[in-house]
């Protein structure tokens, strides 16, 4: 028997023999059919493999070919607008039902291609070398690779190209329109700045009250059905981001089925273009290959890096990284690793880690500002958030939005809880806001918080006494508090005028509850009895977000008035 | 009849077949085999043994490692009376693969797929691999038309939908399985072609006598297969029932054009399977001693269910799952959750009101809803109808805490009316007889009912157009 053979197979872990040369995340091709995996261990006599596809059939003395390379992403053009399995194979030209498969599916499209640079011009990496501008929605710049520098010695003429075709000649090095890239290696940049301007996501619970920076990370945990999934969706439909990789980690096919249906409806309201040409999918769905899921988190972040390195905001979205930490779970206790917290490898947390810090603002190699964030979910058994997968992405991330069972059953939606989330990137943009022209912001944030806070503590309080022997003063504040989560943090992900928010509409809504709680107040100052001030119809405030379009800031303020006329009314 | 052969005899026979292999160890539902170089994973295997009399003894098991010259077999059986010396396995090539056709249809078989209605083993010239193939996402379509069910509680508040994962939680003691084999009875698809699929697992003689008595009429018009696996059947074969239910579902469904109902009772039986041969196995054991992937494994079940782009027919799955003291975190709920779109919860409080199907509409919720209801698909007002019905109950709710603590007789006159609102939710349209079968009109119709015990300005979530046409009669 010579060259490789499998020894031991385990579900998706493969022991095999006989390939002495091999290195540490080499791939394998496992079986005659050459099914792909990826080396995790090593020793003297055998490797440990973890197989990307099902190993269903695989047996002892099968043989094992080392390919030589590291697991990669196909990175170009194609992607913007596609659907890809963890491995980044395009799902489009794949069958119906999923076979175990090696190939990856080179559909031998052509795409435009434009260049930028002169024949002897001198580049360096990340240099601009051309265009394509057939690629999606976006200015997709075809760039110098890392690494790679010196004299252009061919320039393909404008015209149609295949992924395989070159385009440019860098002094020896054919660059084409697409290219490949270790996923497991974040790719060079020049380098990180602070994170300084928000990513605007059209909810108003986040852009108020729980921002986000561009660059930053943020996690959403919640017990299941707490609105995870509508959530990030929302976040992937409307974000001020140019790229959008929307990783479906371990869930379900329906959701994909129904993210692909809306983005193909949906224009951008920023662009006017399909909110699907600004998108990646990658769709690794909870019943395909275990270790595909594993692998997807990072395939994610490599085509977001793709697409920083060009100049642009990217944005991932992984729904839920729990799924991808169980399949890590899963595969340490096949391979028998000593367990660490609940059965997790001892090196969750460093991989979680990891993986958030692939998020931020960069000086990319080409001298361009660009960013990558990064939001993931994450999915806590029991719905319980002291588990290890919960408890260390919260020291990793620089958002939570925690969500909050008893708001979802209350059909509170999005249930971000105030108590339970934190924005450590608020004071920072606090600050931006300020220099750009709104310098309300801050307070307005901070007025919120502590509304919300005091009207939790009088509810509590007011279960006990009654709301009735409360004074008039604390009366408003618990009027207050409801019309703010009412009015401004509620919001209907399926109602089209509710489900984005510009910045104008959501200011003008706080602002709006703000107003008229201080004409509660001085309404109660003056005499009024509380009742009389609860009584009041408020509802053209409760409805303003619903009945308003979504940059329908004047309609909101217009509802503010007469709210305020009737306040003022009051004897 | 007494064997012409010995048992050593009997042994020489089998192992004159050189497929045939000896066992080295047993444990458990496990057995060890040796000399299996060139077995493969996941492969399906026949484990022969012979009696002291001589007789010959057939049963079945799946690969779950192979390693080095040992494989490591699941015997769906069970272990008992194997020994080392009168066991002999060998192994069929591949994984398990079954028969898939409408030659299932009207069948009784157990939780392996053998009939056990005295007709002939079901044959059929296709057959499918147990384990199934994922499907495809971008080649799913978004479920999109109702499964109407006859019952009021799901038709209007939960509605299932063509496609859809939607369980039933429950807990021991409430007719959850008399639910479930109502909906598998009277369920259909808008006339459309429809089959239910109804796998069994770990009922008790008297549930399965049940079952097979409400789904009677529907098995003998040829709309069903019932797998049943018994309390006292062999517990490892439950991890196959499901997957043949969902493999023969799939072909009825996406090769023959059908709607397909998969009820899965009771999947705590299932995963209780699972953890049997996780500790057996000696795998390092998760929540409640549950193995780590059963999240996995449930989603392998769960997520055959769908519709495909650009053919007819449709999986919709009906898990149905007692919550172990009725505690929802547990992980048999707790995953199914995770990988479900939504969940029916039973509640023992709405049971000890004499309500069936004892339905808490606040705690359920069919995420589906939203596409498979509402104009063209049930009716126009059903969306609006259903939301409101829901913020009424829930605001009852909030009275009825408050009218424990400071009496019903202090309450206002609206808040009054919401107590008579939840009560004639639950008698009005909650309630119905385990054979009575309600059109969606007269659910509807019910709907509007309750509604309108509350005052016109309480209904905001009603456009003032409907309130017109429905409510206009009622006052
Ligand atoms: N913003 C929203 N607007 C309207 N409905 C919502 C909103 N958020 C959540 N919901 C409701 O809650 C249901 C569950 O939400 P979602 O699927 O996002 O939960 P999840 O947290 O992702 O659950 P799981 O962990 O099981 O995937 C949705 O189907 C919808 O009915
Ligand atoms: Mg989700």
């Amino acid at each position: 028997m010579t060259g490789g053979r499998v020894r031991r197979v385990n579900g998706p872990l493969v022991e095999v023999t006989g390939l002495p040369e091999v290195a540490m995340s080499d791939l394998v091709g496992l079986g005659a059919a050459g099914l792909p995996g990826e080396v995790v261990a090593v020793d003297t006599v055998s490797a440990s493999v973890q197989a990307y596809e099902s190993t269903g059939g695989l047996a002892v003395g099968d043989p094992v070919t080392p390919l030589g390379r590291p697991l990669s992403a196909r990175l170009g053009p194609w992607l913007l607008g596609g659907v890809f399995d963890g491995l980044l194979r395009p799902l489009a030209s794949a069958p119906t039902w999923l076979e175990p498969d090696t190939d990856q599916r080179d559909t031998g499209s052509q795409w435009s291609w434009q260049p930028a640079v002169l024949e002897g011009e001198e580049v360096t990496p990340g240099a601009v070398l051309g265009t394509v501008p057939d690629a999606g929605g976006l200015d997709y710049r075809v760039l110098v690779p890392p690494g790679v520098r010196g004299e252009v010695r061919w320039v393909a003429p404008a015209g149609r190209v295949t992924a395989r075709d070159p385009v440019v000649d860098v002094a020896g090095v054919a660059v084409g329109v697409g290219t490949e890239w270790p996923v497991r290696r974040p790719r060079p940049v020049a380098r990180r700045t602070p994170v300084a301007e928000p990513l605007l996501t059209g909810q108003r619970v986040l852009d108020a009250l729980f921002p986000v920076a561009r660059g930053s990370s943020a996690a959403v945990p919640g017990g299941f059905g707490t609105g995870k999934t509508m959530l990030l969706q929302q976040v992937a439909k409307w974000c001020t981001a140019d790229v959008i990789v929307y990783v479906g980690c371990g869930e379900r096919g329906n959701e994909m089925a129904d993210v692909l249906d809306d983005l193909s409806r949906l224009v951008d309201p920023r662009s006017g273009r399909p909110l699907a040409g600004r998108t990646v999918i990658i769709a690794n769905t909870s019943n395909m290959p275990m270790m595909a899921r594993e692998a997807s988190i990072y395939t994610g972040v490599t085509v977001a890096e793709h697409f920083r390195d060009m100049g642009h905001h990217a944005v991932v979205i992984a729904d839920s990284t729990s799924r991808w930490a169980e399949a890590l779970r899963e595969f340490a206790s096949r391979s028998g690793a000593l367990p660490a917290e609940e059965g997790y490898p001892a090196g969750l947390p460093s991989a979680l880690a990891a993986f958030y810090e692939r998020a931020g603002r960069y000086v990319t190699l080409g001298g361009a500002e660009a960013s990558v964030t990064i939001i993931g979910a994450v999915s806590p058994p029991g719905g319980d958030t002291t588990e290890p997968v919960t408890a260390h992405t919260e020291r990793f991330v620089r958002g939570l939005w925690s969500l909050d069972r008893a708001l979802a059953y209350a059909r509170h939606y999005p249930a971000v809880g105030w108590t339970g989330s934190f924005a450590r990137d608020a004071e920072g943009l606090a600050v931006w806001y300020a220099r750009n022209g709104d310098p309300g912001w801050g307070p307005r944030r901070a007025r919120m918080v502590s509304l919300l806070a005091e009207a939790d503590r009088l509810g509590d309080l007011a279960e006990l006494v009654g709301t009735a022997s409360l004074p008039g003063r604390e009366r408003v504040v618990l009027l207050g508090g409801r019309l703010l989560r009412e009015a401004v943090l509620q919001q209907s992900a399926v109602d089209p005028d509710d489900a984005h928010s510009t910045a104008g509409k959501t200011t003008a809504l706080v602002d709006t509850v703000l107003a008229v709680v201080d004409a509660c107040t001085a309404a109660v100052d003056r005499g009024v009895i509380a009742t009389e001030i609860e009584e009041v119809d408020f509802s053209p405030v409760l409805r303003a977000a619903r009945e308003t379009p979504p940059d329908g800031a004047d309609g909101v303020l217009a509802r503010r008035d007469q709210v305020l006329r009737t306040l003022a009314g009051l004897a | 009849m007494r064997p012409d052969r010995t048992p050593q005899e009997a042994l020489d026979a089998l192992d004159l077949e050189v497929v045939h292999r000896s066992v080295q160890e047993l444990h458990g539902p496990l057995l060890v085999v040796s000399g299996a170089t060139g077995v493969g994973w996941d492969e399906f295997a026949t484990v022969r043994s012979v009696g002291p009399d001589g007789g010959q003894e057939l049963r079945h098991g799946l690969v779950l490692e192979v390693d080095g010259d040992l494989a490591v077999v699941q015997v769906l059986e069970g272990t008992e009376r194997l020994s080392t010396g009168n066991t002999r396995v060998a192994f069929s090539g591949r994984p398990l693969r079954v028969p898939v056709g409408p030659a299932w249809l009207g069948r009784v078989c157990n939780g392996r797929g053998e009939p056990v209605d005295g007709g002939p083993p079901v044959l059929s010239a296709t057959t499918a691999p147990v384990a199934g193939l994922p499907l495809n996402p971008t080649h799913r379509e978004p479920p999109a038309e109702p499964i109407l069910t006859g019952i009021s509680a799901i038709d209007a508040l939960t509605t299932l939908v063509r496609g859809q994962k939607l369980p039933i939680f429950s807990v021991a003691g409430l007719p959850h399985l008399e639910l479930a084999a109502q909906v598998a009875a009277q369920a259909t698809a808008g006339g459309e072609p429809f089959s239910v699929v109804f796998a069994a697992m770990g009922l008790t003689h008297a549930d399965a006598d049940m079952v097979r008595s409400v789904l009677e009429e529907r098995s003998a018009a040829g709309e069903l297969v019932l797998l049943l696996n018994t309390a006292d059947d062999p517990v490892i074969e439950r991890v196959l029932t499901p997957r043949i239910a969902l493999t023969v579902a799939e072909d009825l469904a996406f090769t023959h054009g059908r709607h397909v109902l998969v009820v899965l009772a009771d999947m705590t039986s299932y995963a209780e399977a699972l953890r049997e041969v996780s500790s057996a196995r000696g795998e390092m054991p998760g929540r409640r001693a549950y193995p780590g992937y059963l999240y996995s494994d449930l989603a392998s079940l769960y997520e055959r269910c769908g519709r495909v782009r650009g053919r007819p027919g449709s999986v919709t799955v009906l898990p149905v799952l007692t919550m172990p003291a009725g505690d929802i975190t547990h992980p048999v709920p707790d995953l199914t959750g995770y990988i479900t779109e939504g969940q029916v919860v039973l509640s023992p409080q709405v049971h000890a009101r004499n309500v069936y199907p004892p339905v808490d509409p606040l705690a359920s919720l069919s995420r589906l809803m939203r596409s498979g209801a509402g104009a063209g698909r049930t009716r126009e007002d059903h969306l609006d109808l259903a939301a409101q019905l829901l913020a009424a109950l829930a605001r009852a709710r909030q009275v009825g805490e408050l009218a424990e603590i400071v009496g019903s007789a202090a309450l206002n006159a609206t808040d009054q009316r919401y107590l008579d609102f939840a009560t004639r939710l639950e008698r009005r349209l909650l309630d119905q007889q385990r054979s009575e079968a309600r059109t969606l009109d007269d659910t509807l119709d019910r709907c509007w009912e309750v509604v309108s015990v509350l005052p016109v300005r309480e209904l905001s979530m009603l456009p003032s157009r409907l309130l017109e046409t429905h409510l206009d009669g009622r006052r």
